[in-house]
């Protein structure tokens, strides 16, 4: 068996970084994700990297920013209301084709918020965030073991795409410990011919922008990423699925919300309700081609989620509206009972959506 | 298929998230599967403080203990606060120095353990938290009392390896206690 280890969520994605090649972190401090930025301030120094906690998230994105140009593997980290600040980096590097990976431990909101658990950042992610046509890669990791793969999954695409990757957790899954092993990580690395690493007077300048007054550039520019992203869209979505063989109902749900799920289907299926899991790793690309599947088997879908219900857009689309959508929900830092969960889904077993 | 709820409350300071840790590390050795969730709210900032450990045969859900198997109270709010949650036919472990009360459930299994006294009248004032962990242990068969120097070696800090004496210490004088 491979050597299991105990580590916090946050710690996780840290070392995850440092094995993947991150030698650059910038951040600025915020519950519920500190511990990253605790843990690259020990461990940078003493593997030749950079720590650098910025004056503000803003600069700390912008140095992202710049680190990525130059061709590096870089990252950041915050929580809700801190990636708001970032919106506008995050424009630039999907408008300059650079590679970057953000992280996003999400906490209650609007505004400040609280700094209790939440996934009501998935409009955010997923939908965009900063301005203008874009889109970036969005990994949901369900425990601390997937803290660790889908960060260094993160940089794997984000290099091979040349986009921002962002890891969209939740205060749960960050501060709780479980065992990992980092033995399976398989670290990829990409050529950056596009970097900007000095020329040496060899070659011609390479440039990083973002700026097209031309309209007629700006409008290539945006459909060829587009065409990236098609492909990103056939090729990248990741999920897993639990006890779907023979299920009527499907719960959608994905971070913690599917752990609670889960239990909640274990407990529905001892009352003789056949109920499975679709739950989405990448939340863009977003899981489609599955759940319009599933759409064809199931009666109708519970989306459990930890906001007022932004997943559940998705589900609808991806199965286009050809069954009912349930939502079970909880928000502001709570999180839906096991005990609610199953109460979702004996309606839906009823047929009530 | 075994799965164990355990929630650990008390104040901030009463090493509440380390007993949490250590009961995590020994399932680990175990070779079982655990989750550790603390609390991490405003509360623990010098209130009271909590921590979910579940340690099972299968892959732990949800890692938020709802109605735990174990309640271990170290001080009276805890007490009041999730006695009601413990199933029935579970264990509750009261640091009875701190707390006054009995348990009026009848329908659970309760350790009245005199724990901050027994640690100050053996110098060990911050360690009333590993007596109890020390008595559980007894009680649990699944993870035992083999093996606890190698947990309590790895969660001290090597700048503290005195500590390990004295964490084995309480240990030793919780398992021995008789309720």
């Amino acid at each position: 068996m491979a050597q299991r280890i105990l580590m916090k969520g946050n710690e996780a994605i840290a070392e995850a970084a440092i094995r993947a090649g991150c030698r650059h972190y910038f951040g600025y401090p915020i519950t519920p994700q500190t511990e990253i930025a605790a843990y690259m301030a020990k461990k940078m120094p003493k593997i030749g990297g950079v720590f650098l906690q910025a004056e503000s998230e803003i600069a700390s994105i912008n140095m992202v920013y710049g680190a990525a140009a130059a061709g590096m593997r870089v990252m950041t980290s915050s929580s809700s209301p801190g990636i708001s600040l970032k919106a506008e980096g995050l424009s630039y590097i999907a408008g300059s084709d650079v590679p970057a990976l953000v992280v996003n431990v999400q906490r209650g909101g609007p505004g400040l918020g609280g700094i209790q658990p939440s996934q009501s950042d998935y409009f955010q992610a997923t939908k965009g965030g900063g301005h203008g046509d874009y889109r970036m890669i969005v990994l949901a990791p369900a425990s601390v073991q997937e803290m660790a793969s889908l960060t260094i999954k993160g940089f794997n695409l984000a290099d091979k795409y040349r986009m921002t990757a962002m890891i969209l957790a939740d205060g749960t899954i960050g501060q709780m410990m479980e065992p990992i092993s980092f033995e399976d990580a398989e670290i990829e690395t990409y050529e950056k011919p596009w970097a900007l690493t000095g020329t040496n007077g060899e070659r011609k300048h390479n440039v990083v922008n973002s700026l097209y007054l031309k309209p007629e550039a700006l409008e290539v520019t945006n459909f060829q990423r587009y065409e990236r992203y098609k492909h990103i869209e056939q090729t990248e979505a990741m999920w897993e699925e639990y006890m779907m063989e023979d299920a009527d109902i499907c719960v959608v749900a994905f971070g913690i919300a599917s752990r609670v799920a889960k239990n909640a289907i274990v407990a529905a299926r001892q009352e003789g309700i056949k109920v499975g899991l679709i739950r989405p790793i990448t939340l863009w690309p977003f899981p489609k081609a599955v759940l319009n599947k599933a759409a064809d088997q199931v009666k109708g879908f519970v989306s459990v989620e930890l906001s007022m219900g932004q997943m559940i857009e998705d589900v609808r689309l991806a199965t286009e509206c050809k069954r009912p959508v349930a939502l079970c929900n909880r928000c502001g830092g709570m999180i839906p009972s096991p005990d609610e969960v199953l109460e979702s889904i004996r309606n839906a077993e009823k047929g009530v959506f | 298929m075994k799965t164990t709820q355990i929630l650990i409350a008390g104040f901030g300071g009463q090493g509440i998230l380390f007993a949490g840790k250590f009961l995590a590390y020994k399932g680990l050795l175990e070779e079982l599967q655990v989750s550790w969730l603390p609390s991490y709210g405003p509360e623990m900032r010098g209130g009271t403080a909590n921590c979910n450990v579940i340690i099972s045969e299968q892959p732990v859900g949800s890692p938020i203990v709802t109605s735990p198997d174990v309640l271990v109270a170290m001080n009276l709010p805890s007490l009041q606060k999730y006695v009601d949650t413990v199933v029935p036919g579970g264990q509750v472990y009261v640091d009875s120095s701190l707390i006054g009360v009995q348990v009026a459930r009848t329908d659970v299994q309760v350790f009245y353990i005199p724990a901050t006294a027994m640690a100050r009248e053996q110098h060990i004032p911050t360690l009333a938290n590993m007596i109890i962990m020390g008595h559980l242990l007894q009680n649990h068969p699944e993870l035992s009392f083999e093996g606890t120097a190698t947990v309590v070696e790895k969660l001290v800090p090597p700048t503290k390896a005195a500590l390990v004496e004295l964490n084995m210490k309480a240990l030793t004088l919780g398992k021995e206690y008789t309720v």
